[in-house]
């Protein structure tokens, strides 16, 4: 068990030296967008001298590199500085926002997650049939779709046909939990629908690929029913490319739903982080893709010690 | 006799109130002027008017362009959703009525010394700020100087340079000094920047707590998502019928149809032209395609060859089939234009002046007059002018074939087209947002030494009579100098304006306007909060 601990220390210090690079990357480049803070925010009819005032103001004024060894110093204790826009301090601007897209992630997930596994092991185990083409024909066309055209079918189906579910996710503070879960269906019902086809096919081929080992014919052979050959014998073998792939998808779930905000006019991180680039909202900007990036390397670290976990060689190495 | 001829005019007044051709502060006025006593005015409003509007009601109002960065700084204010915001909790010295007349907000009268140097507003006394504080001289004082001096961030800086002082006389009294002349300051009260916030006391206003003085109080909200508000029960104005006010975000078009057509919201402020006709065949569905002040110009250099001609100017104006793009290009939403740069809903619109016709025989004519038969000219566009201004442009030069001219578009890109093309290329396509005034626009985009001089128009009437009616208070005296003003641009002027176009926005069941709505913002003026109610 020392060895897990120590291994996870490790990682987490080659996450925080990774976010320390990317975090450089991300100041540089967003410094690299074109047109100024200041006229994004004074519009067509600002003059040169006012112009000039509100950079002073924001501090753009100074060198870039000065401005990063500020903000790196802010971001380790979480605070993101203020965004150049509004005044307003990023974290508490963004945290409610990135609370909101963690909320419809963790709805999509609950459905997608065991729903492509279930299916996965499903289509394993009828492979060939009816049943596993019909999944792999459904779910692949709901992958191939993009998130907004799907987004636009359930609407026109569940929202304006028949008015089961409101069109737009719009959240207010006196909310009921399940009012909150009514209202957020369609969008986590779009991402359910875009993930589930990798998540389910990847479960499938692993098993499939196992199907083949020596031990499987061993089960099989000494009269194991087909569908305890695959969840005692071949899943818990499965189960390292599976982590993998769940937690791909769950940081997709998390940086990848801006489409479906805007289809949805749900307030989520991504909207945000389209606001704040088509403003020059650099603080914004940058502490929205430190999070995104923080999420990744997390995910991606939960992943590699789930699969080392469930894989009894990893855990004991010679 | 006299009692007649009040009787004949009394029930004309009668009958426009019904048709809602006059506003109600219209008619207190004409009835006013043909000698009724105000009580007596009121009660035959209330019974001339066409609708009775009946108070209550959540008003959910789906908005289009708010973004996360916005803030309540009325400098900064850029976005429509703000502009529709700061309408419904704030308030101006000054408003623009339901008729597109000017009348009175936070100040209940005005005056000007006889040059137009020193403007005089009286506040209304009984106005106060949500936080239950009375509005006083001071608070108007430090909302105006925001917009001033060289610290100030406002964009609307601009439009105060010539005011040199503002000063109190007494709590109630405002008296604006001004560098020169201008008989529009009332006018430019109006602009969406000039909002009163309360003062700080030290000179300074505080924007930041989202206080105001107009009908609706903000109790909570998130910009670029959401507003809620209540009623401001002490709002010193008429109407705010709804109880509540609800400021939903929706920047997608299609959600915001979706919202609409599914009824969870009462109203959308921006309608795609595409599915216009669509949306005006539901029946539970009202579109309103009201004509703005904004429009699309084709701007000529008048001194580049050859433009320099203005026959050959004519010939290019004449050869433009407006109906035709109106009705494929704009999808109807569209007022023609008549090629000076004033429209049909703004003050001082000279309307005896006869519209320009597509005519190419005539066209043809001129240009053989100018020695320019088979006239060769390259029009520069891009797609962000205007949704379909490339093709605009496209049916435009086939348009203009039957006149024997070949008109080479050429699309450029749209990122930098402002900087790189406009003002650079001798013939292109222009996107104008509304401003206040003809004199702000003249002055703007006219004048022989602006820098936005788009056309390089040097024609020395023109600019003559902009400088004599800034200043000129008799009202015919300057309409006869902006009718004149608006021949010399639509005769000599360089530019070719195809259409205004219309703001197209739409109520759901159940929601009641007046018969006329105010055309300076989409949404009644962006007062649909205060001035439309539920039908009971």
């Amino acid at each position: 068990m020392g060895d897990i601990l120590g291994l996870v220390a490790k990682r987490l210090g080659m996450g925080l030296i990774i976010l320390l690079v990317i975090s450089i990357i991300i100041f540089f480049m967003v410094e690299l967008l074109p047109g100024d803070i200041a006229q994004a925010v004074l519009g067509q009819g600002a003059t040169p001298e006012n112009l000039a005032a509100l950079r002073k103001e924001m501090g753009l004024d100074q060198p870039a590199v000065l401005r990063y060894l500020h903000w790196l110093s802010g971001a380790v204790t979480l605070d993101f500085g203020n965004s150049i826009v509004t005044g307003a301090s990023v974290a508490q601007t963004i945290g409610e926002r990135f609370a909101n897209t963690l909320f419809l992630a963790a709805y999509a997930a609950a459905i997608a997650v065991p729903i492509s596994i279930v299916l996965g092991v499903l289509v394993a185990l009828l492979r060939n049939s009816i049943f596993d083409r019909v999944a792999n024909v459904a779910t692949l066309t709901s992958i191939s779709s993009p998130e907004f055209f799907l987004g636009y079918i359930l609407i026109l189906y569940l929202a304006v046909k028949t008015g089961m579910f409101p069109a737009i996710a719009s959240l207010s503070n006196d909310m009921s939990f399940g009012d909150l879960l009514y209202r957020t269906f369609l969008p986590a019902l779009t991402l359910v629908l875009v993930v589930t086809a990798h998540m389910m096919r990847m479960t499938r081929a692993a098993i499939i690929n196992l199907l083949a080992s020596p031990y499987i014919e061993m089960a099989r052979l000494k009269g194991t029913p087909p569908w305890k050959v695959i969840v005692k014998h071949a899943l818990p073998n499965a189960w390292a490319p599976i982590i993998n792939v769940v937690a791909l998808n769950l940081a997709y779930l998390i940086t990848g739903v801006v489409l479906v905000e805007v289809v949805f006019v749900y307030p989520g991180i991504g909207q945000a982080l389209v606001d704040a680039v088509s403003k020059r909202d650099f603080p914004v900007v940058q502490a929205c893709c430190l999070i995104f990036a923080a999420t990744f390397i997390l995910l991606n670290l939960a992943a590699d010690v789930g699969s080392i976990l469930t894989n009894p060689r990893l855990r004991h190495p010679k | 006799m006299k009692k007649k001829t009040d009787q004949v005019l009394l029930d004309r007044l009668a009958q426009a109130a019904r048709t809602g051709d006059i506003s109600r502060r219209s008619f207190m006025h004409f009835a006013a002027a043909a000698g009724i006593t105000a009580s007596a005015a009121t009660g035959l409003w209330g019974t001339s008017a066409a609708a009775n509007p009946t108070p209550g009601g959540t008003f959910r109002w789906g908005v289009h362009d708010g973004n996360t960065s916005d803030t309540h700084d009325p400098g900064t204010y850029v976005t429509r959703q703000m502009i529709f915001l700061a309408h419904t909790h704030r308030s101006y010295l000054t408003l623009i009525e339901a008729d597109n007349s000017l009348g009175p907000d936070l100040a209940t009268s005005w005056e000007a010394s006889p040059d137009a140097m020193q403007w005089t507003f009286e506040l209304n006394p009984d106005a106060s700020f949500h936080s239950g504080k009375p509005v006083t001289a001071q608070d108007v004082i430090d909302s105006l100087n925001h917009h001033r001096g060289d610290s100030s961030t406002s964009a609307a800086k601009a439009l105060l340079t010539d005011v040199t002082d503002v000063t109190a006389d007494g709590d109630h009294t405002v008296v604006v000094s001004l560098a020169r002349g201008n008989a529009d300051l009332p006018w430019l009260m109006t602009d969406y920047h000039f909002a009163i916030c309360p003062s700080n006391g030290d000179g300074t206003i505080d924007w930041k707590s989202g206080d105001g003085t107009g009908p609706y109080k903000i109790d909570s909200g998130e910009f670029g998502i959401r507003w809620e508000l209540t009623r401001h029960d002490g709002w010193h104005g008429e109407g705010a019928y709804f109880d509540k006010v609800t400021m939903l975000v929706l920047n997608d078009p299609n959600a915001r149809q979706t919202a609409l057509v599914t009824g969870d919201v009462d109203c959308v402020s921006l309608i795609e032209l595409k599915t216009l006709a669509l949306l005006q065949r539901n029946p539970d569905i009202s579109v309103d395609n009201i004509p703005s002040g904004g429009a699309i110009t084709m701007p000529m250099f008048c001194d580049t060859e050859p433009f320099s001609d203005v026959r050959v100017r004519t010939a290019l104006k004449l050869a433009m089939n407006r109906d035709e793009i109106i009705e494929k290009i704009a999808f109807g939403a569209a007022t023609k234009g008549n090629d000076f740069h004033l429209s049909p809903v703004q003050p001082y619109w000279p309307e005896d002046i006869p519209q320009r016709e597509y005519d190419p025989d005539q066209a043809k004519s001129l240009l053989k007059e100018a020695g320019q038969e088979g006239l060769s000219v390259n029009l520069s566009v891009a797609d962000s002018v205007y949704t379909g201004a490339v093709d605009m442009c496209v049916l435009y030069a086939e348009q203009a074939k039957a006149a024997g001219i070949n008109i080479k578009v050429v699309r450029e890109p749209s990122d930098g087209y402002y900087s790189d093309v406009w003002l650079k290329k001798p013939f292109s396509a222009v996107s104008w947002g509304a401003r206040p005034t003809p004199d702000v626009m003249f002055t703007l985009a006219y004048k022989d030494d602006a820098a936005w001089n788009e056309t390089r128009w040097q024609n020395e009437r023109f600019n003559e009579l902009l400088l004599q009616a800034k200043s000129e208070l008799d009202e015919t005296l300057r309409a006869e100098m902006y009718h004149e003003m608006c021949l010399l641009m639509r005769d000599d002027g360089g530019t070719l304006l195809p259409f205004f176009n219309n703001w197209v926005y739409a109520r759901g069941k159940g929601v009641k306007r007046h018969e006329q709505v105010a055309a300076s913002w989409g949404c009644d003026g962006a007062r649909a909060a205060s001035r439309w109610w539920f039908e009971a």
